[in-house]
């Protein structure tokens, strides 16, 4: 068994002891989403900036799944381009085992560390190149990062990962066009696989799949983590897809992580009201009359985010202290943070085990 | 029992291709009765969205009805000239759709929307159709609505929107309200809001809903009724709680065991092998007997129609009469 | 029509190979379903044919001063009173052969035609990839260019390098420059189009995720443009390119009409026209209206391809 196989099995809740595969520090992102230069000059407007992300902490240890979850615009998708290398951080650092992503010395270093993650996409409509045959599109990460000796070993290659994807080798010669879109997230899973990563980065894998196709595909990311000792970050809206995944989950609020602990502990006792609020907010598909609170309000904008706690207008438990200061991240339990100031005062009960099952 | 609102009849939706014609619904019914809310859902591609279109007569050339009817209140619809159709959108079928800006027009305020809905069906005076729609707006929730109706839509967020388009088609007390992914677009937390308030507003109209969505989630908290589609077919339908915790069809059982719960922890969700069919390669027999687990042999060979399996229908051959087995 | 097993036979009997992929597509069976498009391309394809083999096909050589004889010169239509079977669409004042004096001047013209648009088109799709796949300053600065460029008609591009040319290198003779006067002239007229299109869809591609995944293993920006967005922009660019033949064609006359495009011993379509219309008052219709008539022919041609390609190209219209 890997290192990374031996960690995802070491428990959720035991804090683990070895140094992080990933952390992350401090991450932040403005968009500049002023108008162009010459409508400010003669409307006499200032620049404005978006911040979609600020100020994220988290760290995620080989083997793990971290999930970050939040509606539309929370920021996680940012963060996940960010972490990809695909977009730069206007302020924080990524860091892969210990080492700085952007602080690489050399274009060398920066390609050894590239090779070590990969990404799967949303839309397998949009991350397959239409004009690409399957084989090319595999095979281009192990091209890039000159993984095979010929053509030959490259054909080899790619017929594995076919097959690991459960899709036939045969495939490699046809379009994407040419298959559904379940097989098509295969085979960005099998390009995603191609050249050995340890770390890949999920930006909402399912949302655009349906869903006896989602658990074909959830089914084999799991194996597939499991085979090749993989480390997940894993992107969703979805908070049941979420709890299948992850081993640890964060969640976003306005571009800020409001909540932050292991998957179990998070259904079993949230703290944060938005997280609250998230979970009373999905159907209750099970019929099971669970009680629930209605939600209220809707996500405001971002260019203009409420004062101190961006939540407080949406909050039952918001008072004065949180329209006028920022609350920080702060441990409620040991491994399980969240920012709020109704929990930091305890206002907020823990809900306790056994509320829930 | 009283007589159905809406009945569907081997309802035909057909696209002429050089190659031949597809059948993209495939001999569909169903009723629904007076403030009933019918849940439709399948995977995309099942043709939910398409009976929709062809109940209101929306179909976007070159599909077309190719056979069945469609019968409102006793009246047969499907074969009525486009102009008569487009008194009955609504004035006795409303319509929300999946993306608020295609029922909205961005040149016009909210108001002048819905004034002009409620005065093309309704005969009031410009002052009195104007309190009517505050009346409205109020309904759906739109804060402070009296200054709100001269906004214009892309004043308002998405989930606002869709409250304004649920106004639009309430505004002229229909029969019948056609709901077509109301809320795919939208955040859950949203999304919560408008499931609730078009399940209240639709109720205090007295109107019933035909709700369209591959959400099962949103069908669990809205419909007395679900009718499951697959390839253009109803594979089962029945009572909503029967269908989600006790569903007959293989298919429809499948399904449901392969939503991840927010409430048990699985290590592995069940899965149902393969995808759907393209509507060019679908398979003899049931549509689903590649895919089936229980297929025997009748399933590959004839089509079952829908059959009366305990507390739901099914099309499936596990329910037929034991003296109809040859 | 069947629906059923028939029609699922077919679909599942679709052929995979190249050459049957090509037989079996929607572009070739809209061809296929209009007649007009089928004779545009029959007469474009025609006057290519006309052109490419001119010197084999034409029963005279109009540039052979030694087979030329003076003493048939004017002659009418082989049909006409008058007419010498040799010359089936009559003679010009020197005694050349309009018909060869058309395959030679259809050569011309279309030579000039396509280098022209060629060149518009690499210069064009470049800049508008690199102005839409790097942004910024630069894609602020080519834009510009762009809109600056299109203030200025394209004749009086044409006749502005012309002038240049002709003040830069004093001696050289017109019939040397005149080619690469005319193919950069118009060339230089045609870029923004290609530029602006390819821009906008190069913007709408460098946001897919198939392009961020070529990113994410840092495969260099020029060669994800090359491999990457250039397959996915050209659609749009072979509408334009064949449009864009048409109105080059035109444009070419129009300047050797002017006197600033092909010299009368080189004769290109315009050319012809120019010379013919000294004529057109004295009686000899002929030396004008064959070309002309030829010109409009092809042009009309080429344009009806265009419309068609733009058509078959645009799934919505499908």
């Amino acid at each position: 068994m890997s290192q990374a196989t031996a960690a995802a099995t070491m428990g959720v809740n035991e804090t683990p002891t070895s140094d992080p595969l990933i952390k992350i520090e401090g991450l932040t992102r403005y968009f500049d989403v002023s108008k162009p230069l010459l409508n400010r000059v003669i409307e006499r407007v200032p620049r404005q900036l978006l911040r979609a992300v600020h100020d994220v902490n988290f760290s995620i240890h080989a083997g793990e799944t971290f999930a970050l979850v939040g509606e539309s615009g929370c920021g996680k998708s940012t963060v996940a381009r960010m972490v990809a290398g695909l977009i730069a951080p206007s302020a924080g650092s990524v860091s892969f085992e210990g080492v700085d992503r952007a602080a690489a010395r050399s274009a060398a270093e920066e390609r050894k560390i590239r090779r070590r993650f990969q990404m799967i996409f949303q839309d397998p409509f949009a991350s397959l190149n239409p004009r690409w045959r399957v084989d090319r599109i595999i095979s281009e990460p192990i091209r890039a990062f000159g993984l095979a000796q010929d053509k030959q070993e490259i054909d080899h290659q790619v017929g594995e990962l076919l097959k690991v994807v459960k899709l036939d080798p045969a495939d490699g010669a046809k379009f994407p066009h040419e298959f559904s879109g379940g097989q098509r997230q295969r085979i960005a899973i099998a390009r995603a696989l191609s050249n050995k990563p340890e770390f890949i980065i999920c930006d909402e894998p399912t949302s655009a799949l349906d869903v006896s196709v989602q658990a074909q595909i959830l089914n084999l990311m799991r194996d597939l983590q499991d085979e090749f000792g993989l480390t997940y970050l894993f992107i969703s809206h979805n908070l049941a897809v979420v709890r299948h995944m992850a081993t640890r989950i964060g969640v976003m609020y306005l571009g800020k992580l409001v909540e932050d602990a292991p998957s179990r502990e998070l259904f079993k006792d949230p703290r944060h009201p938005y997280t609250r609020m998230l979970l009373d907010a999905v159907p209750d598909i099970d019929m099971s009359g669970r009680a629930r609170t209605p939600v209220k309000g809707e996500v405001p904008n971002p260019i203009n985010p409420p004062s101190g706690c961006t939540f407080h207008p949406r909050c039952p438990f918001a008072f004065d202290r949180c329209r006028k200061e920022e609350p920080a991240l702060l441990p409620v339990s040991e491994n399980h943070f969240a920012s709020c100031h109704a929990v930091a005062e305890g206002r907020i009960e823990s809900l306790g085990a056994g509320v829930q099952e | 029992m009283s007589d159905p609102l809406l009945q569907v009849r081997d309802l035909v939706v057909e696209f002429p291709t050089r190659r031949g014609t597809l059948t993209a619904v495939d001999k569909v019914s169903f009723d629904i009765a007076p403030g009933e809310v019918l849940g439709v859902v399948g995977e995309s591609g099942a043709g939910k969205s398409l009976t929709g279109t062809a109940i209101i007569n929306l179909l976007e050339p070159p599909g077309r009805i190719g056979g069945g009817e469609v019968i409102l209140q006793g009246e047969r619809i499907d074969n009525l000239p486009q102009e008569e159709m487009r008194k009955i959108r609504g004035k006795r079928i409303g319509m929300v759709f999946q993306d608020p800006l295609t029922s909205l027009n961005p040149l016009y305020t909210i108001g002048e929307q819905l004034t002009e809905t409620i005065q093309t069906h309704m005969k009031l005076t410009d002052a009195a159709a104007r309190i009517r729609a505050i009346e409205l707006l109020s309904e759906v929730g739109i804060p402070a609505p009296e200054s709100r109706i001269d906004a214009y839509p892309h004043q308002f967020s998405g989930g606002m929107r869709q409250r304004v388009v649920i106004a639009l088609a309430l505004a002229a007390n229909p029969v019948l309200v056609l709901a077509d992914e109301p809320t795919t677009a939208l955040d859950v937390s949203v999304q919560a809001q408008i499931i609730a308030l078009l399940k209240k507003t639709c109720a205090e109209h007295g109107a019933a809903v035909m709700l369209i969505t591959h959400d099962m989630g949103v069908i669990a908290e809205t419909a007395d009724r679900v009718a499951v589609m697959y390839a253009g077919r109803i594979v089962e339908i029945g009572p909503v709680r029967e269908v989600i915790k006790n569903a007959k069809h293989p298919y429809t059982d499948g399904l449901m065991a392969s939503i991840p719960s927010l409430t048990h922890e699985a290590e592995r969700l069940a899965q149902i092998e393969g995808s759907m069919p393209r509507l060019t390669a679908i398979p003899d027999g049931c549509a689903f007997h590649p895919r089936c687990p229980q297929a025997f042999d009748r399933c590959r060979r004839e089509r079952p129609e829908l059959l009366d399996a305990d507390t739901t229908q099914a099309a499936c051959w596990l329910y037929a009469k034991e003296e109809a087995v040859t | 029509m069947t629906s059923g097993p028939e029609t699922r036979a077919e679909f599942l009997s679709k052929p995979h190979g190249f050459t049957t992929r090509v037989l079996d597509s929607d572009i070739l069976h809209s061809f296929k379903q209009s007649k007009l498009t089928m004779v545009a391309a029959f007469v474009t394809l025609a006057f290519i044919i006309g052109a490419a083999f001119a010197p084999w096909i034409a029963p005279h050589n109009p540039f052979d001063m030694a087979s030329i004889d003076l003493m048939d010169s004017l002659l009418p239509p082989a049909w006409e009173e008058g007419g010498d079977s040799r010359f089936p669409l009559g003679t010009d004042d020197q005694g050349r052969d309009i018909l060869s004096g058309i395959l030679y001047g259809a050569r011309a013209s279309l030579a000039v035609g396509f280098a022209s648009v060629l060149f518009a088109a690499t210069l064009g799709i470049t800049l508008g990839l690199a102005a839409g796949y790097l942004g910024g300053t630069f894609g602020t600065i080519v834009m510009r260019i762009a809109d600056i460029q299109l203030t200025f008609p394209s004749i009086l591009i044409a006749l502005l390098i012309d002038g240049v040319v002709h003040g830069l290198f004093e001696g050289v003779s017109r019939a040397d420059t005149a080619y690469w006067v005319l193919i950069v002239s118009i060339g230089l007229s045609f870029w923004v189009q290609y530029a602006r299109t390819v821009r906008a869809s190069t913007m709408v591609e460098r946001n897919k995720e198939y392009v961020q995944a070529a990113r994410l293993i840092g495969i260099p920006p020029g060669l994800i443009m090359l491999r990457h967005v250039l397959p996915n922009v050209m659609g749009p660019v072979l509408v334009i390119a064949t449009i864009n033949l048409a109105v080059a064609i035109i444009l070419e006359a129009t300047l050797s009409f002017l006197g600033v495009g092909m010299p009368s011993t080189q004769p290109s379509l315009g050319t012809l026209i120019d010379i013919g219309q000294d004529f057109l008052f004295s009686g000899e219709w002929w030396i004008t209206i064959f070309p002309g008539f030829a010109l409009a022919a092809l042009v009309l041609a080429v344009n009806l391809l265009g419309d068609w390609l733009r058509d078959a190209l645009n799934p919505k219209l499908r």
